[in-house]
């Protein structure tokens, strides 16, 4: 097998013979296969890269890119050209009011990561299987000319509807991110790619959202600042400080807001996430995957009691009762409260005690917050992300946002749409996107399925939208900065069998910073650099926004590149590197133009100058809210929906999935599609679902130790968030499992292994585990994931409307070890 | 003299760690060191009885490093003399030259602050980062907490911000007077209660 080379300090400081004895063989030595470096090497790093009292020669500022949002800021202290200490912006006497981009804990041990043993820092080409990791360096003229030769190959053989760009969320810089990057901005010169919609985000969601409201899911919330004003905060599984942990975004803001409010606050998750430590009052614990049947039976306690806002839901809404159904649906008894009242669709109605027994709240509970709902105002209502990244999530999200409409609870302060909190911004410049010449476009997570079974990516089957079908499967992958080939894609065991075949995608070029996974499938494999070894500039913020600048922190190490320099250089072997550098144009110069539109749109900030000099911008946001419009004056600003209004009753769902086929499970009652309102749906792998082999559900969560699978080979990190498996004091018991035992978790997709964690923060009945582990097995062997990656055990079965991820909805088996 | 102190805010703390890791870095520490540690501390159940759960879970987290206490046990039992108090700042540090690698102070503070470096076989522990406080600043851990729920100044100062140290599963203030302030948390037990436990031994460096 593969041969580590470790590329722990640069050249640089090697050949000035500081104390490196310990890496000297391998550094030196002409390993050129490439493999994992055992895990003691960090440690001898960190013992060698750092002077005890750092001298600075400089220092620089540069920012985290990834995609916790938090986009904060990095203060790097630099001598030799080497990083000895990676500060944030906190300043010392900052007031709790003053918000500041602080790094988290992940963007604190950014020296160790940049100096891993796993950095790529050469050019390779794959000697051994895909997915063994063995690779062989090559030069950068080798590399590029293999990857010309092979997408001229493919567009030639294929058409370039057969190139495919997986999801990547590694990076996001007004230079490059998800979908614009440099990459990308190439391909379309070249002809095109095959587009995606939605994402592993929020992919179900997007649709609920745009069915419901008419309004973009990501500009849908009203900032946490907003729900100050509430005198009721109600959670759904939103776990704000784990899922954005930075000091200008959902951790600072949440802490703060808690200070600034009178509101109860409800948090509504099967674990007592992190936001809530201290005060645990305000869990109210629930089965996962069935928020929506709570929603319904509280709609069923606010119906009876005339705690609904009927003036709102008729002037506002379409479909919450007869009067306001679509002129094609009157008298089919299809409105919402028909289906809450037990008059339409499945008959059923949706008391308390139906609802207590699916999610696990006592039906007293249930009636006890319908009347706190009913009674208080204002009402914030949010949820989480990954309430929609369920087998249900389309109506799941839905239903949460319909609560707060049948309080009226929209639109005015102290209000939010049910979607998850908002944030303000500040606008930044970044480079136009290409126009892609293909038009045709998968959900993101159906790519598997594109590749091994192309014929069955249809309109009405696969969700292909702008084409009847794929003309041609996906022959070709280009992945930078993403780690979604196996390690955050559903079933790595199945991707794995699929991407292992090089008949079925003939050509993966690779392109990061660490060799994941996923890029051990890569035939090509370049080395990247991180957004602070580079010129750049991005943007976030929560209740507060900022913008970031970065310059280099040290010279490019080795032979990395960035990944505008990587496009270069496949656009000079391809024939158009004038064309595509605009005569030779640098990232500061693209940088300088996108900035300057941003100056012109908002003269108030600093020149770009100054901004790169200063490192980041802060400003204080507003309590914006994005109904705010619509509720002040409905008919002069209607919403985006065909009906301008906000519809619980969606005619254009049903219009857009006709004639789509669909399996029995997806479809409500006798309808024999999906439910055009926001109906409770048992998940497929669920509580309703559970079996006898598998009886327990298993659900991911965001840690706090990654972002993803971003910093999940840090030894630092894994040591203070080993990957554990939470589980209930009682599921436990059952199983002889103790505290910190080994332990496998396993379904019909596959078996991993990991530490449990029992601990009465989470429900009975319930398993769960951080998603994003690094996946860790012998795929030639058992298979059996050491590293605890839960994609071990997700399906690839795409939701039924928006054929987005369903990865928290799986059912298991746990033991010990 | 001067004497400095931790304040902690037991409400805003989310257990994030990113005050150890902002430590670590500062200090070059590897695993299977750290100069600062989150407790989770948790009880209670969470069971389901009929169709329907009920929780009497709490949990909360508690950050704590060296307090450089008024009476540091550390200085009082180190056999060679080798922790000192500095008259400056309060600070508790030992030094290098006297320290024969014991572990005596590692085994009588009760916030398990001072440990044996394995390689120098040097007693080692957060020193308050008084190179940044001498130069005006504050300690890594304080400003790095995108929470803010660590604050550091005079003694007097913290002490109008918190009580003194007194909720589990801390020690009892009256062992060692420690600098470290706390507001509780609604959750918070005191020091003496048997409520809970430490729910994340193995997420200790």
């Amino acid at each position: 097998m593969a041969q580590a080379t470790k590329h722990a300090v640069s050249r640089r400081s090697f050949m000035k013979g500081t104390a490196v004895a310990g890496l000297s063989t391998a550094a030196l030595g002409g390993a050129t296969l490439f493999g994992c470096a055992p895990q003691a090497e960090e440690t001898e790093l960190a013992n060698t890269s750092a002077p005890t009292v750092p001298v600075d020669d400089k220092t620089t500022w540069g920012f985290c890119a990834l995609n916790c949002h938090g986009r904060c800021s990095l203060k790097f202290h630099v001598t030799d050209d080497e990083v000895t200490w990676v500060e944030s912006c906190g300043t010392p006497d900052a007031d709790f009011d003053e918000p500041q981009p602080r790094a988290c804990l992940r963007g604190r041990t950014y020296r160790r990561w940049m100096n891993h043993p796993d950095r790529l820092s050469y050019p390779m080409k794959r000697v051994g299987k895909r997915g063994e990791g063995a690779f062989e360096q090559i030069s950068w003229d080798e590399a590029t000319t293999i990857i010309a030769d092979e997408l001229r190959r493919i567009i030639d053989t294929y058409g370039n509807e057969a190139i495919f760009f997986p999801q990547m969320s590694g990076v996001a810089t007004s230079m490059d991110s998800m979908s614009n990057n440099s990459l990308t901005r190439l391909m379309c010169m070249l002809g095109g790619y095959l587009g995606y919609y939605g994402d592993y985000s929020t992919g179900a969601a997007q649709f609920s959202a745009m069915y419901m409201y008419g309004i973009n899911w990501y500009g849908l919330g009203s900032p946490l600042n907003v729900a100050e004003d509430a005198n009721l905060i109600l959670m759904f599984g939103n776990s704000l400080a784990e899922t954005r942990q930075g000091g200008n975004i959902a951790h600072y803001d949440w802490t703060h807001l808690r200070e600034n409010t009178n509101a109860k606050i409800y948090n509504i998750d099967p674990r007592m996430n992190s936001a809530m430590y201290g005060h645990s009052d305000e869990w109210i614990p629930i089965n996962p995957g069935t928020d929506a049947a709570l929603v319904a039976a509280l709609a069923h306690e606010l119906i009876e009691n005339d705690w609904v806002d009927l003036d709102f839901l008729h002037e506002f809404c379409v479909g919450f009762d007869e009067e306001t159904m679509p002129e094609a649906y009157k008298g089919k008894a299809m409105s919402y409260r028909d289906y809450i009242m037990g008059t339409g669709y499945d008959k059923v109605e949706k008391t308390p005690e139906w609802a207590a027994k699916i999610t696990g709240i006592p039906a007293e509970r249930i009636a006890s917050l319908a009347e706190e709902l009913g009674t208080t105002s204002p009402v914030y209502i949010a949820q989480g992300w990954g309430i929609q990244r369920r087998s249900n999530g389309e109506h799941a999200s839905w239903a949460i946002m319909t609560l707060p409409c049948l309080l009226g609870q929209v639109g005015l302060p102290g209000t939010n749409s049910g979607s998850r909190e908002g944030k303000n911004g500040i606008m930044l410049g970044s480079v136009a996107p290409g126009e892609n010449p293909v038009t045709t476009k998968i959900p993101i997570f159906s790519y598997i399925n594109a590749i091994e079974d192309p014929d069955s990516m249809t309109a009405t089957k696969g969700g292909v939208q702008g084409a009847d079908k794929l003309s041609v499967g996906i022959k070709c992958i280009i992945s930078w900065a993403g780690n979604a080939l196996t390690n955050q894609h559903s079933d790595i065991n199945h991707s794995h069998d699929v991407l292992a075949d090089e008949t079925k995608c003939e050509f993966i070029l690779g392109i990061d910073t660490m060799l994941t996974d996923s890029m051990k499938y890569a035939d090509i494999l370049l080395p990247d650099l991180f957004p602070f070894e580079q010129v750049g500039m991005s943007n976030n913020g929560g209740v507060n926004a900022h913008i970031v600048a970065s310059q280099p922190c040290t010279s490019a190490k080795f032979e990395r590149k960035t990944c505008y320099e990587i496009a270069s250089l496949i656009a000079e072997k391809m024939g158009i590197g004038d064309e595509y550098t605009q005569g030779g144009k640098t990232v500061d110069d693209l940088m300088r133009e996108a900035y300057a539109t941003t100056l012109e749109a908002d003269p108030e900030l600093p020149t770009y100058d100054e901004f790169m000099e200063q490192g980041f911008v802060v400003r204080k946001g507003e309590k914006t809210n994005p109904l705010a419009a619509y509720r002040e004056d409905p008919v002069g600003a209607p919403l985006g929906t065909p009906s301008g209004k906000i519809e619980i009753f969606s005619e254009k769902l049903l219009a857009d999935v006709e004639g789509w086929e669909f399996q029995e499970d997806d479809t409500f009652a006798d309808l024999g599609t999906p439910a055009p309102i926001p109906v409770y749906m048992p998940e497929w792998y669920g509580v309703e679902t559970v079996t006898e082999e598998y009886p327990l559900m298993l659900s991911g969560f965001h840690g706090s130790a990654r972002i993803h699978s971003s910093f999940g080979n840090v030894e630092l990190l894994k040591e203070l968030n080993p990957q554990e498996l939470w589980i209930n004091p009682s599921d436990a018991a059952e199983r002889s499992i103790q505290q910190g035992d080994t332990v496998r978790v396993k379904n019909s997709f596959g078996e991993m292994e990991l530490v449990a964690k029992v601990t009465p923060r989470i429900v009975a009945g319930t398993v769960a585990c951080a998603q994003g582990a690094w996946h860790d097995a012998d795929m030639n062997g058992d298979r059996v994931d050491k590293g605890g990656n839960i994609n071990t055990l997700t399906t690839q079965r795409p939701t039924p409307v928006a054929k987005a991820n369903p990865q928290h909805t799986n059912i298991c088996q746990v033991v010990k070890a | 003299m001067a004497q400095y102190a931790f304040y902690f805010d037991n409400a805003r703390c989310t257990g994030c760690k990113t005050c150890v890791l902002a430590c670590k870095d500062k200090k070059n520490l590897n695993t299977g060191e750290a100069y600062r540690r989150v407790y989770e501390y948790a009880g209670g159940a969470t069971e389901k009885s009929a169709d329907a759960f009920a929780t009497t879970c709490f949990a909360y987290t508690v950050s704590v490093a060296c307090n450089h206490c008024d009476s540091p046990v550390c200085y009082a039992n180190c056999p060679q003399g080798a922790i000192e108090k500095d008259p400056e700042t309060g600070f508790v540090s030992s030094d290098p030259e006297k320290c024969i690698g014991c572990g005596t102070c590692a085994n009588v503070c009760p916030y398990g602050a001072p440990h044996v470096n394995e390689e120098t076989k040097k007693s080692v522990k957060c020193d308050g980062c008084a190179d940044l406080v001498a130069a005006g600043g504050k300690p890594a851990c304080v400003t790095s907490c995108p929470a803010r729920a660590l604050n550091f100044g005079e003694a007097d100062a913290m002490a109008a911000l918190g009580e003194r140290a007194d909720i589990a599963p801390l020690p009892s203030v009256s062992e060692t007077t420690p600098n470290l302030f706390i507001k509780a948390s609604a959750d918070a037990r005191g020091a003496d209660s048997s409520d809970g436990e430490v729910a994340n031994s193995a997420e200790l460096a």
